[in-house]
């Protein structure tokens, strides 16, 4: 776990990929770039607008890191083919975070679709990150779809509610081929803490840090906690027991009764 | 009447890519966009010679934060 983590041949020192979604303020997600320490930051495409002042284009290109351009607001194979398509023209890039939602309400990913819109783009030259639910066989199917990760959900995009079925992540995990990623839900840095202590590769955060009260504190916050994810699993936790265990002996007790 | 983004672009059908994308007042040189003609993507290297025809939607996407 302390190597770099690889995806598709290129390595990535480290474990955090930031989403961009949800700042107010481009400096404010510049700084919190930085305080990621993240290489890869997810970008969606939109309609141009001209009359538009500063790009994110060019706070990613100041800040020295990648784009990652994802297909969010899909809700079709066929839309997120052509988004991904479309993202490969306008940044260069034939990496995608194929993301197909199946409902407005939950934005939880469409498995039919999702499974249809990876293999076009896997057959199309593309290093396909699907963000899929917490399903082992789905994953386990996109994976052999050729698909470069897989990252499995911790709860509804948004939701901050953590990781609601970490029995599900540990199985993904424990069956995967290719780095796993997950991807949304975390609502604070504990939360990526455990991600990583239950064997994920890496760590995808979007609102937990860019709707923080203080956004750049929150992400050298789930920086730290990633590492700190990193260092917990490479230590090897002890086991969980149902009943206590002394760490103070049991000999040499005072007799202290009156 | 070729619409791009939805919109009437100030431009006489047919014209080339490049010409709707100057009707619409975008400037062709730039960087980080790309452009879809009903609904398929025109690479960049066609802008100045695949014309668009009368009723098309042209679509102009760049990156935004998101994700």
């Amino acid at each position: 776990m302390t190597a770099p983590l690889v995806i598709a041949g290129r390595e990535l020192r480290s474990r955090l990929l930031l989403g961009t979604g949800g700042f107010t303020r481009l400096q404010t997600l510049g700084d919190a770039i930085d305080a990621s320490g993240a290489e890869l930051v997810t970008v969606a495409m939109r309609r141009l607008d001209a009359a538009a002042e500063g790009s994110i284009l060019d706070v990613v290109a100041e800040r020295g890191v990648d784009v990652l351009p994802n297909t969010a607001g899909c809700f079709t194979a066929r839309d997120a083919v052509r988004t991904a398509r479309l993202a490969r023209e306008a940044l260069q890039t034939d990496w995608v975070k194929l993301e197909v939602i199946g409902d407005e309400r939950t934005l939880l990913p469409d498995a039919p679709e999702l499974l249809v819109a990876a293999e076009e783009l896997v057959e199309d030259g593309f290093v396909v990150l699907p963000y899929t639910n917490d399903d082992p066989v789905l994953a386990r199917r996109l994976q052999d779809a050729g698909c470069a990760a897989v990252m499995p959900l911790g709860s509804p995009i948004g939701s901050g509610m953590g990781i609601a079925n970490p029995a599900n992540l540990t199985l993904i995990v424990e069956q995967a081929g290719v780095p796993v990623i997950l991807d949304a839900g975390v609502g604070t840095a504990s939360d990526a803490a455990l991600a990583i202590e239950l064997g994920c590769d890496a760590v995808l955060c979007a609102s937990a840090i860019s709707r923080a009260i203080d956004p750049v504190a929150m992400a050298r916050a789930i920086a730290l906690a990633v590492q700190a994810g990193v260092l917990a699993r490479g230590a090897g936790r002890i086991e969980r027991r149902t009943h206590a265990r002394a760490s103070s002996p049991p000999e040499g007790m005072a007799e202290l009764a009156e | 009447m070729i619409y791009v983004n939805g919109k009437p672009a100030a431009v006489e059908a047919p014209a080339t890519i490049r010409d709707v994308l100057i009707g619409a007042e975008i400037d062709p040189r730039t960087p980080g966009i790309a452009v879809a003609v009903d609904a398929e993507v025109a690479r960049r290297g066609v802008w100045d010679t695949r014309e668009v025809p009368d009723g098309a939607r042209v679509e102009v996407l760049t990156a935004t934060q998101g994700g």
